[in-house]
């Protein structure tokens, strides 16, 4: 990099090719400074993600029998939907476990990272207007998306190299080293395609938040199309950057070229974004901006009005996507008494009290997506810390609203917010599942396991709360809940967690309905503590600086 | 004559900087108060003190009889403020920010609303993000000046505004004044504050330096004046308050301390003038007059050297 951007700087007529670049080393230094501690976060988690689960296969499955009886409750639509394509299931090694179960999921995380990070240093920097500052000095046109791009395959190709290394070195029966390379190779080249879809996202609005939105809703279709496409075995399945990575088949078939396919879209798309840059303006989207009414409207001027207003895109747009959620667990239902029916080892695991297989089937699905709409609570109660942050929270509390007031109409927000979120979600699953299945009283039962999750998500808002209110550059802390119960919940039950690592989670303390008894106690409990970290933080709100620019 | 606003021995300190080192400031009701310093001196800091955003760490505050921490919301109802680097929501137009501010501080004057909307050229239907920075602090001076509140706090208010809405400004400040409202006004350039302010203040790294009426200062301000004479002048250097006088071929340049201009104009005139231009002294002029042997000081790594 250091070569291609040095000698722009020094020419002072710059061919007319390369000055559209000039400036890019320089610029990806400077991102690299600036993530200096988020990659090697990202990366670190998504290895250890990885790992974790690799290193337990050998100890839950220890013979081949067992491993071609977990591959066989694999062998439905709807396990199929969770996990890739059927034909890993031909020969069902740990190399094929790891492949089968943990790509399709983990690539999800990859795209986030990807699609987050060009944001953050392309639109991001623009709404800001950081990058005016930057693009009057020696700076291309395009050095900032490609110093953005550069940094984001740069990440992925290292995240590549540490999965390579760490699966390859396990020296678990069947993760070889060359299906390592590939497994590795899967994640980076799909990273790098959503980088793409992002290069294109950025363009087109003016937020970094839309864009973002945006890139990250092309990373969930292209979960679902693949889901949708591997529970049929159909060709679906090659319409989603996802799809070609799972085509690998690492540790299995070793193949590489559907990894070109990724390639290519990034590519195309790079391209596209860089030829889009040129028709729109610097800090102009691709839409024009829309004038809107000269004066405000009643609801408007209201504290929780206000509130709302400020939270309304991120509650239309996650309840939207709460809903394909729910909706695309929904049609499954119905095969899962057939999924289960005939595996003893999994009927033990799965089959807790009795219960039949459709309500543990929906007890994991619930935990599934209490832990999504913990994502909106946390989301939606960091917001009032990033209007003081923007310095926007000022002028406000320089009227008669006080502080306690303006922080609680956003608590609000996030609260009810976060409700809505998992009632949408259970309505979905139940009107979508509960035709498909012979059981009276599902619709109803499906509602209760999905109200039962909301104490848990008022302790999650509690928990940010009280950090906005004490600690607020701690803020972003409030991640480590949702992370936390995002991993004991979802590897909880296959890792065999202890029981205390469970109850450290809000998540782990919820009855979990229709399997188990309804109890009022614990839902009581965890709603006293929310209401308790509620105040703790207003409290702390009430008696701190505010930060200032 | 009451006090709105009266501070003592303010202190306020972020990590190991000391923004406030013992602020003592009276403001007396009914008065434009020029709240003047260089940036960094802590006029920001000040404001926020008052409008109970930040919390003094030591010395005591009242404004308009109550205290600023406690009775925050109480008091909010009767100020508006200015900041001096105005953000909006991206999404919010100009007209609903300007309603949204207003009606939470207990509602605004719809008729005064508009007539300034008209007279600082405001489009009230774009977005926030749209506006330029000249166009987010006229949303903020609307805002603030359309209620009817006893007392404006304005930091920097006029800066990234056009001269022409200066004058709108200094207009609209002016009708306040005769509603008998107190104004503080902080400003880092002298000449915005002379042309408003009753009163000054003059705060330089967390201290107030100087205080009192324009008169009272008068004899800190020093005015440069450049002449195109008929004949050489002669004899300037011998006039008491004249400095750094440059004479040359039918021009003249000099500075004369305020209380001597009168002089050094009569004087002048006898070589008869063809054309006169004055520059009024700026802040950073008379701050490094009076306080340039500390600014030396401090270039040399004393930061916190004492005042004398």
């Amino acid at each position: 990099m250091t070569a291609t951007a040095a000698p722009a700087f020094r020419r002072t007529t710059a061919r007319p090719g390369g000055s559209a670049l000039a400036g890019t080393g320089t610029l990806l230094r400077f991102d690299l400074r600036r993530d200096r501690i988020r990659i090697p976060v990202w990366l670190a988690a998504l290895t250890l993600g990885t790992i974790m689960p690799a290193t337990a296969y050998p100890a839950l499955y220890a013979t081949a029998a067992e491993r071609q009886a977990a591959g066989a409750t694999m062998n439905t639509p709807a396990g199929l939907a969770f996990t890739g394509p059927v034909h890993y299931l031909s020969d069902y090694t740990y190399g094929s476990m790891v492949s089968h179960q943990l790509l399709g999921f983990m690539v999800i995380m990859v795209g986030i990272m990807s699609v987050l990070m060009v944001v953050r240093h392309t639109r991001a920097e623009e709404e800001t207007r950081r990058s005016e500052l930057v693009r009057a000095a020696v700076v291309g046109r395009h050095a900032q998306l490609a110093a953005a791009l550069i940094l984001t395959a740069a990440a992925n190709i290292a995240l590549a190299l540490l999965l390579t290394l760490s699966l390859g070195s396990l020296g678990i029966d069947g993760v070889t080293w060359a299906g390592s390379l590939l497994y590795g190779a899967a994640h980076a080249a799909t990273g790098i395609t959503f980088a793409g879809v992002a290069a294109v996202t950025v363009q087109i609005t003016e937020h970094s938040r839309g864009a973002s939105g945006m890139g990250l809703a092309v990373v969930g279709a292209a979960y679902l199309v693949r889901a949708a496409g591997d529970s049929a075995d159909s060709g679906l399945s090659w319409a989603s950057p996802i799809g070609w990575a799972q085509q690998t088949f690492a540790y299995l078939d070793d193949r590489w070229w559907p990894l070109l396919l990724n390639l290519a879209a990034a590519v195309v798309l790079a391209g596209i974004g860089f030829a889009l840059s040129l028709r729109r303006d610097v800090g102009a989207g691709l839409r024009a901006a829309r004038r809107g009414r000269p004066v405000a409207s009643r609801a408007l001027t209201t504290p929780i009005g206000f509130a709302l207003r400020l939270h309304r895109g991120m509650l239309i747009g996650f309840a939207a996507g709460m809903m394909v959620l729910g909706m695309s667990y929904g049609p499954f239902l119905g095969d899962v008494e057939e999924m289960f029916r005939d595996v003893e080892l999994f009927s033990e695991a799965a089959q807790m009290g009795g219960a039949t297989f459709v309500d543990s089937f929906i007890t994991m699905i619930m935990t599934v997506l209490a832990i999504v709409a913990a994502i909106y609570v946390v989301i939606a109660t960091l917001r009032p810390r990033a209007e003081e942050n923007a310095g926007r929270a000022e002028p406000v509390l320089a009227t008669r609203l006080s502080r306690a007031g303006w922080l609680a109409s956003h608590l609000t927000v996030a609260l009810a917010g976060g409700s809505v979120m998992i009632l949408l979600a259970g309505l979905m699953l139940a009107a979508t599942g509960a035709p498909t299945v012979n059981e009276s009283g599902l619709f109803g039962e499906i509602m209760a396991a999905s109200a039962v999750y909301i104490p848990a998500l008022w302790v999650t808002a509690g928990l940010a709360a009280a950090l906005v209110g004490w600690f607020p550059r701690a803020g972003a802390l409030a991640w480590l809940v949702v992370v936390y119960a995002g991993v004991v919940g979802y590897f909880g039950t296959i890792l065999q967690f202890p029981e205390w690592m469970n109850n450290l989670s809000p998540f782990g303390h919820i009855p979990r309905l229709p399997v188990e008894d309804f109890t009022w106690t614990p839902l009581l409990i965890l709603t006293a503590i929310a209401a308790g970290l509620v105040a703790v933080g207003l409290y702390g709100f009430r008696r701190r600086d505010l930060e200032t620019k | 004559m009451t006090t709105a606003i009266a501070t003592s021995g303010l202190v306020k300190t972020f990590g190991s900087t000391r923004a406030l080192d013992g602020l003592d400031l009276t403001v007396n009701t009914g008065e434009i108060h020029g709240f003047l310093g260089p940036n960094g001196a802590g006029k920001s800091t000040t404001i926020r003190i008052l409008l109970g955003i930040l919390r003094p760490d030591a010395g005591s505050v009242t404004m308009l009889g109550g205290d600023p921490w406690a009775d925050a919301v109480a008091l909010h109802a009767r100020l508006a403020y200015v900041p001096g680097d105005v953000e909006l929501w991206p999404n919010l137009t100009g007209g609903e920010a300007i309603d949204l501010l207003g009606r939470l501080r207990g509602g605004l004057n719809k008729r005064r609303r508009d007539e300034l909307i008209e007279r600082f050229d405001l489009d009230p239907s774009k977005k926030g993000r749209t506006y330029s920075k000249g166009n987010r602090q006229k949303v903020a001076i609307v805002a603030a000046l359309a209620s009817d509140v006893e007392l404006l706090l304005l930091d920097e208010p006029t800066a990234g505004l056009d001269p022409l809405m200066e004058v709108v400004f200094q207009d609209v400040i002016g009708e306040v004044k005769a509603a008998g409202r107190t104004v503080l006004l902080s400003s880092h350039i002298l000449a915005q504050v002379e042309k408003l302010a009753d009163t000054i203040s003059i705060i330089r790294l967390g201290k107030i330096v100087q205080s009192g009426t324009l008169a009272e200062m008068r004899h800190l301000t020093r005015t440069t004046i450049e002449a195109d004479t008929a004949t050489p002048v002669t004899g300037l250097e011998r006039l008491p308050g004249v400095h750094e006088a440059r004479v040359g071929d039918g021009r003249v340049r000099f500075a004369v301390d305020g209380e001597h201009l009168d002089g050094a104009i009569k004087h002048l005139s006898g070589f008869g003038i063809r054309a006169l231009t004055s520059h009024p002294p700026t802040l950073e002029e008379l701050m490094l007059r009076h306080y340039g042997d500390e600014l030396a000081a401090e270039t040399n790594g004393n930061r916190h050297g004492a005042l004398r």
